[in-house]
């Protein structure tokens, strides 16, 4: 299948993970075998890490806290940044990390039960590593958007039922 | 004393009431219904061009703007228009309207005299007959035929012209069918047109929605943009329908007589709807090709899905409908779309209702998610499966 014919699929998968094999191949005028195909291939090549879904927790009984936390560290010979990356993201409470250009290094992302929890984990946990020099931690209070998906969306279809 | 009906203008009251509003009464009463029935994008304006609107609104623009619309939006109009080799004169040649549906009524009632004939290629959409009949024309119904893909052929169009014959409609990408008009077929109509000394009222609404090709105008065509008004707008490409704004582009003496009626009756174009537009034409070119990406997958699911129940559909190169043949159920257009809706409450728009030759056929909009395509694909093979 051509390169840009599988992009096309990352992207319609991107947006729904749930249509069938079949509704992507007519959606893109390609056989089911060619797409479940290129599928199998996009996850072996870990191109595909994960099917999940958008959710809103905000609106879940189990309040959770979320914590961004600028890290600032100094990067080691041979291994830059990606060492101390590792050590940080290898805790399953820290639900990304990146490397940033700008005033920090890394930002961190950390779920935890509550804000002492959160709090916790940095005090014992993030500053306590090698090279990492500060940290700041900024609480989130409110997700308006998240991936291109609109919370609070009140752009539902307004239109007639039929029109000419 | 006389009633009041028998004092009504003969003219509306010969009208016949649009054949879509008898579905739409059913539908609206109905809950549930996923409906393949709407003749627009079923995208939001992009916020770009809202935030556009919101401004102006905040700054103040709320007054008359010239009768010919913002200049700055006429020119981005002449701009636009040169990707199809068009060149008009933006302040002589172009003028905003409310939508493209006023400058069809504008260009028919600028050009017929009584008992001038009108031909229009049909199925086609709903307005360019009562139109026509509202400004004393005759009107000549031009069947086009499945077997051609519903595009106009210059034999079909031939066989139809009298003496008397004085305007030609077009509406390609054409709305129900989803048919296109590459240039060979155009340059055939052309040739027609000329020979025939005929005037070209060219719906391009639909201009920007084609798949797998690029939109040709008439216009652009040796001898024809002397004797043809070009009419567009945001409506479909930007998914603008409700803010009511579009153009008509022509021969400076036909467009002063448009013009004439238009600043009589309409003075101008909404400013903030226009100032919206005039964000549209020169930001909206990511958006509209995204969305014109979209309508292509769609496009395609629903061309396949409707073949895959045993409704044979020709491939719709352009706007946002496919156009699928129900005659192997052995039911009527109108039959086949309220028994639909009644059992399985699917809304799609009859065929009849965009000219006799429409019928056999349904138009289905799939200008509605993958989701609500695929739902509406499933209740009508299982409504298929029961005539069977």
């Amino acid at each position: 299948m051509l390169e840009h014919r599988k992009l096309e699929i990352l992207h319609i998968l991107h947006e729904n993970s749930r249509l069938s094999i079949e509704t992507m191949a007519n959606m893109l005028g390609e056989s089911p075998d060619d797409v479940a195909a290129a599928i199998d291939e996009l996850e072996r090549d870990n191109i595909i890490l994960r099917y999940s879904a958008v959710i809103n927790w905000d609106k879940v009984e189990s309040r959770r806290v979320t914590a961004v936390i600028d890290v600032k560290v100094t990067p080691q010979r041979e291994v830059g940044f990606d060492a101390i990356a590792e050590r940080i993201y290898r805790f399953p409470e820290v639900k990304s990390v990146t490397l940033m250009s700008g005033t920090y290094d890394l930002q961190v992302i950390v779920e935890g039960h509550d804000i002492k929890e959160a709090a916790r984990f940095v005090s014992e946990k993030l500053s306590t590593i090698e090279n990492v020099n500060s940290t700041t931690t900024h609480f989130l209070l409110k997700t308006y958007k998240t991936d291109g998906v609109i919370f609070d969306e009140r752009d539902g279809d307004k239109r007639l039922v039929i029109s000419p | 004393m006389k009633t009041l009906t028998s004092r009504l203008s003969p003219i509306v009251q010969n009208l016949p009431p649009s054949g879509i509003r008898r579905f739409f009464d059913l539908a609206n009463q109905m809950e549930e219904v996923i409906s393949l029935g709407v003749g627009e994008p079923d995208f939001v304006t992009p916020w770009h061009i809202r935030e556009a609107g919101i401004y102006a609104l905040e700054q103040g623009y709320t007054s008359y703007t010239s009768n010919r619309g913002l200049p700055e939006l006429c020119e981005q109009i002449a701009l636009y228009l040169e990707r199809f080799g068009l060149t008009y004169r933006p302040q002589r040649e172009i003028f905003v309207t409310i939508g493209g549906s006023e400058a069809i009524d504008l260009a028919l009632r600028a050009l017929v005299c009584p008992g001038d004939q009108v031909l229009i290629p049909e199925p086609t959409y709903v307005s360019y007959r009562p139109c026509a009949l509202l400004a004393g024309a005759e009107v000549v119904s031009v069947p086009t035929r499945a077997e051609d893909e519903f595009r106009l052929t210059p034999d079909l169009l031939a066989s139809r012209i009298t003496p008397r014959a004085k305007v030609l409609v077009l509406c390609f990408p054409n709305n129900p069918t989803g048919s296109t008009m590459d240039k060979e077929d155009l340059a055939a109509i052309a040739e027609v047109a000329v020979r025939n000394d005929l005037l070209v009222i060219s719906d391009e609404i639909y201009a920007e929605l084609t798949y797998g090709r690029h939109h040709v105008s008439i216009a652009s065509l040796p001898g024809m943009k002397e004797r043809t008004i070009v009419i567009g707008g945001m409506s479909k490409a930007y998914a603008m329908t409700g803010w009511r704004i579009g153009y008509a582009a022509g021969p400076e003496d036909i467009l002063d007589a448009m013009l004439k009626i238009h600043q009589y009756t309409i003075l101008c174009a909404p400013v903030t709807a226009q100032l919206a537009a005039l964000e549209a034409l020169k930001h909206g070119e990511a958006e509209k090709r995204k969305m014109v990406h979209s309508y292509d997958q769609r496009r395609r699911l629903i061309v396949q899905g409707l073949r895959d129940i045993g409704l044979p559909c020709h491939e719709p190169k352009g706007a946002f409908y496919a156009f699928p043949d129900i005659r192997p159920t052995g039911l009527s257009s109108e039959a086949f779309a309220e028994r639909l809706l009644t059992n399985e409450r699917v809304a799609v728009v009859p065929g009849n209702v965009f000219g006799e030759s429409g019928e056999g056929f349904i138009r289905c909009s799939y200008a509605t998610s993958v989701t609500q395509i695929e739902r509406a694909l499933e209740r009508m093979r299982r409504f298929v499966q029961t005539l069977r």
